[in-house]
């Protein structure tokens, strides 16, 4: 099989289906149990290092 | 002992510009070169200057490396001003042809112009505004220090200086004839080098960041900048005729030629105009109204969406031509299933001001990026319709385009970058406020109504213009020539560049606006930057 018929044929199947099985992990991730607690503190991001960055001991808290 | 190196570098890059200028095949190849011979010369004197001296104090982590945002404000504003007015001038010029003056034929006629107004708004202006505000956002949002050092600056100058190269490039005429990659192969290859410097600031920064999360909106800029590498360097694969000539030869022919310059600039619109534009949405929005983003998890939903989809949605722009149907028909379904990323967004965008929404009345810079938020619903949902094949019959070709872009380009890509310089300058010069809140509304009524106008007669004249062209008589013969319709779109013409003088104006107030805040407005008192230094944690 010449070179375009077979990653044509690769990714009109095994590609798309794992395009599209990481794109519903992804949706399934985000709802998962407990989420909401992590989400609303990253959500919560842009309002901790207005003026300077994070000292070292502060880091990952 | 690097600047040894440094000289030994800028000295024979001087040397092959100058040899290059005197061997130059073209007008804007040795324009270019003698560019080039002037800055890395001017670097040379500059460092031969400073070699030797005692080295200035290493930079402590404990501060934001603010320098080159503050300079990228300043070019984002004068850009901007640049793009407005010269495409004001082609307006003008679409209006009144004689405009298109005798003296300035061949460097200032429409056909030149036109390539310098959509890169200097597009590339310039938005460019410049996505490096400065990526620059802002990711050193903030990381809790770090931009990485690097001066490769910061480094990306900074060497942008502006390809901004010149390719200005000054259409003027003269060199040009690939791809729409928004007209830049010739010298020209690439310097954006290309400065790209990646750019990227690796950004990675770097995020590699080294405090906060353990990656904030929504650095994904969005760092897909931004890694599509925009990987579009730019296959879409400007050529052959150069002579490496002392600007022409160059296209490696891919016909209609994959076409193919790969649509999926660079539709993704440019994707990548460039939106996904970047919207990490600044993620950041200065809820900074703005001085809350949360409405919903993460839909945020991260967003931008899984949006990347996956957009990168398909090109073949639209290839409706009715050598492209095979089922390239075309896939390019138009991508194209109306990012419908539902895009009003995502703006929904998760629009809700971050729910319990702020009284803030609108006394905040006109909220009442800007809401807007701008307005106009890529706007023009999100306008683009699937237009991309559908039968109504692409109608639309190609013909004004309804322009006016879609403009409405795009002016209110998403215009006004939350005018909402992010409001927000910036104040911060980034360490003045207390804005110094005048009124001018504010004026740029904001300014501008939306210059939009409306620009819109709205685009439309008018876009769908007239395709009707008139289809239209046959009894026996199946064209009514209309090609020049009634351009006789009959005059006074939308003439209403377009009104709305184009309006937006200019509007961008003119701004400028004045921020110099004045600079000038005037009073410094933030010590005592209260003393109590923001301490994080709120």
């Amino acid at each position: 099989m010449e070179t375009y018929s077979l990653l044509r044929q690769f990714a009109d199947s095994w590609m798309l289906l794992a395009l599209f099985v990481f794109f519903a992990g992804v949706i399934l991730w985000v709802f998962r149990p407990g989420a909401k607690k992590t989400y609303d503190d990253s959500a919560d991001i842009p309002f901790r290092h207005e003026d300077k960055p994070a000292e070292d001991k502060e880091a990952r808290k | 002992m690097t600047n040894y190196f440094k000289l030994i570098v800028l000295g024979l890059v001087t040397l092959f510009a100058m040899i290059a200028a005197n061997y130059a095949r073209d007008a804007a190849y040795m324009v270019h070169a003698i560019i080039i011979m002037l800055v890395a010369g001017g670097l040379f004197l500059w460092t031969l200057r400073h070699t030797d001296e005692p080295e200035p104090p290493a930079v402590l982590q404990t501060s934001y490396m603010d320098g080159v945002i503050r300079y990228g404000v300043i070019a984002t504003a004068l850009w901007g001003i640049v793009g407005f007015l010269v495409g004001t001038f082609i307006a003008f010029q679409l209006a009144y042809p004689a405009l298109n003056f005798e003296w300035a034929d061949g460097f200032a006629n429409f056909g030149r112009l036109r390539p310098l107004h959509t890169s200097a708004v597009i590339f310039a202006f938005g460019g410049n505004a996505l490096i400065a505000t990526s620059f802002y956002v990711v050193q903030r949002t990381s809790a770090a220090r931009l990485w690097g050092g001066n490769l910061a600056w480094f990306v900074f100058w060497g942008y502006q200086l390809f901004i010149v190269l390719a200005a000054t490039g259409y003027l003269f005429g060199s040009t690939q004839s791809k729409e928004y990659a007209e830049p010739e192969w010298h020209v690439d290859l310097w954006l290309t080098v400065v790209w990646l410097a750019y990227l690796a600031v950004f990675m770097g920064t995020i590699i080294k960041r405090k906060e353990p999360h990656i904030y929504v909106a650095n994904w969005f800029y760092l897909a931004f900048i890694i599509t925009v590498a990987m579009l730019h360097v296959f879409n400007n694969l050529s052959i150069p005729v002579s490496v002392f000539g600007s022409k160059s030869v296209q490696v891919f022919s016909g209609v994959q030629d076409a193919m790969t310059q649509w999926w660079y600039g539709h993704n440019a619109v994707g990548f460039f105009l939106t996904a970047g534009f919207l990490g600044m949405m993620y950041y200065f929005v809820p900074k703005q109204a001085g809350r949360p983003v409405y919903s993460y998890k839909l945020s991260i939903i967003h931008f899984w969406a949006l990347i996956f989809l957009y990168i398909w949605a090109g073949p639209h722009h290839l409706h009715y031509t050598a492209l095979p149907d089922w390239a075309a028909t896939l390019g138009m379904v991508f194209s109306i299933v990012l419908w539902m990323p895009s009003w995502g967004g703006m929904i998760n965008g629009l809700m971050t001001l729910s319990g702020a929404w009284d803030k609108l009345r006394t905040d006109p810079v909220l009442r800007m990026l809401v807007l701008s938020l307005g106009f890529y619903g706007m023009s999100t949902f306008e683009g699937p319709m237009m991309s559908i094949r039968a109504v692409n019959s109608l639309s190609h070709y013909t004004d309804w385009t322009i006016g879609h872009v403009h409405s795009g380009a002016l209110g998403w890509n215009g006004m939350i970058t005018f909402g992010a310089l409001y927000f910036l300058v104040p911060k980034l010069w360490n003045r207390e406020r804005l110094y005048s809140l009124s001018l504010v509304s004026w740029h904001f009524w300014l501008a939306t109504i210059g939009i409306v106008l620009y819109a709205a007669s685009m439309w008018v004249t876009g769908i007239m213009e395709g009707l008139m062209w289809r239209e046959v008589d009894a026996n199946g013969f064209l009514v209309n020539s090609f020049a009634d319709t351009v006789a009959a779109k005059l006074p939308m013409y003439v209403v377009r560049a009104l709305g184009g003088v309006m937006f200019l104006s509007g961008a003119l107030i701004m400028v004045y606006n921020l110099w004045m805040t600079v000038k005037r407005s009073p410094a933030v008192a010590a005592t209260v930057a003393a109590s923001h230094a301490t994080p709120a944690e």
